[in-house]
């Protein structure tokens, strides 16, 4: 690979490398957050207080069919949403970094 | 009270002649798949030739084992509401995997999990411990599939029960012997658009039953056996219980050896995380089939005819194709469903051999020196080694209730295998001791708790009352594993370790040196 140890001493220690890792640990810790709050909100809500729920929406249609069909696709929106993000920022980020570390 | 008219039980010719299209089809391609599996590379990995969609597919594959088709199905039809509960819970495990694991994992790993948990720690302990934790989430998922496999082929073709297990074997090991990891994605592959296809055409036929209205559905579902089986029942009554179960499935969801496994098949993370994306898509999609598919044997086949069959509704699925599609669909879902049952255990036998061969043997047993012939021969011995012990756990546990073994794999997942990964990936001061007694105190805790919990205790050994009151122990075992890992490491310091996590950057984030 023939990459000198001082380069990858200052491409570790740079500012834009510094920034990727940062984004990046704020966005998946973020998302990972989001989901298991909805999650366990969702768990605690049955838990504590069943009514919610059980609300009607018609004549015997409950909110809990709504929300529950409705945390199953958030939580794959929220894969979409981490995903165009790297696909658009991160992964271009990561390019630019590879081509400086490996142009040598 | 209608009369219980079914074929279920009798010999189906549709069924038998689909599923031995199935075997063939899928036994042509391990004979394909075989040419091109000599190196390690392509026995663990498919020498990455895999895309990220076809990567989501044989991943969400994996996880829609024939357990979650049929019992959920079933759950819900007997049980409505509570079956999504159930499920949603299986399926938050994925977004977790996407943030915090799959781009890093295929960065730094080569084919097993346990590649990247050791990847700055002293390998021979953390091999071993990683080992313990892969090999006992593998094992007591294989003893459910296989009893539930036997159970299933007996109640559907008849077949005495051993020589479904040995079938079931004989076929399985057949694919992971000669086809490696190459066939075993191709098979999942096939099977995951069966079985979407299958229950999609279902769901469709149980709609046209409404007007191709799931509300008319649901309402008639309300007016037929209360309202009640439209909001939450008796599912969550301990809020303690019910975020145990919610930890074990979506940490678990990240631990899992033969998914993670499947992380290595694709050619960079950008495609890892791709993957994750497709198969939460499926998964999702699946589970909402299955929501849905409950509700329908529900009202078209009524609870009384689904419980008659199956105590925990696991027949509800069929009996429903068959009250849509007459014998032909009920033939073509008990098809799938067993093809669901060879694709899962083929999965679970590779992991295992993986671990044995490449983590074991090659890790510990050769310190990392071994030639590729070598290393690949090794693998297919673990292969038969593995499925040798599949099939005799099948045959030991026959009548068994095994059905508490999942849940048992997953808190093993998040309790062993999840902790150390993630400290290894995320944590600078990770050290080898912490890695070892983080394992060995969530495995152990997983597997004492649920001996001492209601669902083992009570349920299995007949004593009145449980020692350990929760029904699954991920709560307390992964928070453990967290713990002392955590501890123990702050007090060893490993400087070789701390120094290495700068460097592991490159690799982690930039993929430089990625293999």
């Amino acid at each position: 690979m023939g990459i000198k140890a001082e380069r990858v001493t200052e491409i570790l220690n740079s500012e834009k490398f510094k920034n990727l890792v940062k984004k990046r640990l704020t966005v998946s810790i973020t998302l990972t957050v989001i989901i298991l709050l909805v999650y366990f909100g969702f768990i605690l809500s049955i838990a504590f207080y069943k009514e919610f729920l059980s609300i009607k929406i018609g004549d015997h249609l409950t909110l809990g069919l709504p929300i529950g069909i409705g945390i199953i696709i958030f939580a794959w929106l929220l894969t979409g949403i981490y995903t165009r993000w790297a696909n658009r920022k991160y992964d271009r980020a990561v390019r630019e970094l590879r081509n400086e570390v490996l142009e040598n | 009270m209608e009369t219980i008219q079914s074929t279920l039980g009798q010999v189906n010719i549709a069924s038998i002649i689909i599923f031995f299209a199935f075997v063939a089809v899928t036994l042509g391609i391990t004979y394909w798949a075989a040419k091109k599996t000599k190196t390690t590379s392509e026995f663990y990995a498919a020498d990455r030739s895999i895309s990220g969609f076809q990567n989501g597919l044989a991943l969400s594959g994996d996880y829609m084992s024939a357990a979650s088709f049929l019992g959920i199905a079933g759950m819900v039809s007997l049980k409505g509401y509570d079956g999504l509960i159930y499920s949603i819970g299986f399926l938050v495990g994925w977004p977790l995997v996407m943030f915090l694991i799959a781009e890093p994992l295929r960065n730094l790993g080569k084919f097993t999990f346990a590649d990247v948990v050791a990847y700055r720690l002293r390998q021979k302990p953390v091999r071993i411990a990683s080992s313990v934790g892969s090999l006992m989430t593998i094992i007591f998922y294989l003893i459910a599939q296989m009893v539930g496999a036997g159970a299933l082929i007996n109640i559907l073709f008849g077949f005495p029960y051993e020589i479904a297990i040995i079938i079931v074997g004989f076929v399985m090991i057949a694919y992971v012997l000669f086809g490696g990891m190459l066939a075993t994605t191709w098979v999942q592959i096939i099977k995951a658009v069966l079985l979407l296809s299958g229950a999609t055409f279902l769901v469709i036929m149980t709609l046209a039953q409404f007007g191709m209205n799931p509300v008319t559905l649901f309402e008639q579902a309300a007016k037929k056996y209360g309202d009640a089986v439209l909001s939450p029942g008796g599912f969550v009554t301990n809020p303690w219980d019910a975020i145990s179960l919610g930890i074990a499935l979506i940490l678990g969801t990240a631990g899992l050896p033969h998914i993670l496994m499947r992380f290595f098949t694709v050619p960079d993370a950008k495609q890892a995380r791709k993957s994750v994306f497709v198969a939460t898509g499926f998964i999702g999609y699946f589970y909402i089939l299955t929501f849905v598919i409950g509700f329908g044997a529900m009202v078209l086949v009524g609870q009384d005819v689904v419980s008659y069959f199956d105590k925990g509704g696991n027949m509800a699925a069929l009996l429903l194709a068959e009250s849509v599609g007459g014998q032909f669909f009920l033939g073509f879902i008990a098809a799938v469903a067993f093809a669901t049952i060879l694709a899962v255990v083929a999965g679970l036998t590779l992991s295992g051999a993986s671990t044995l061969s490449h983590d074991l043997y090659v890790s510990v047993f050769k310190k990392g020196k071994t030639d590729e012939a070598g290393e690949v021969r090794v693998a297919r011995i673990s292969t038969l080694i593995i499925g040798a012990l599949a099939i005799t756990l099948g045959l030991i546990f026959k009548g068994q209730n095994v059905a508490f073994m999942v849940g048992l794999a997953f808190a093993i997942a998040a309790s062993a295998n999840f902790p150390s990964l993630l400290l290894s990936i995320i944590w600078k001061k990770f050290t080898t001791k912490g890695a070892v007694s983080s394992i060995i105190t969530g495995s152990s805790l997983a597997v004492i708790l649920i001996i001492l919990s209601p669902t083992v205790w009570v349920d299995i050994f007949n004593n009145p009352e449980a020692i350990f009151g929760l029904k699954n122990p991920a709560i307390i075992s992964m928070t453990a594993s967290f713990i002392v890992g955590i501890i123990v490491s702050l007090f060893t310091e490993e400087k070789d370790a701390s120094d290495k996590f700068e460097d592991e950057k490159l690799r982690t984030y930039l993929g430089i040196g990625a293999e």
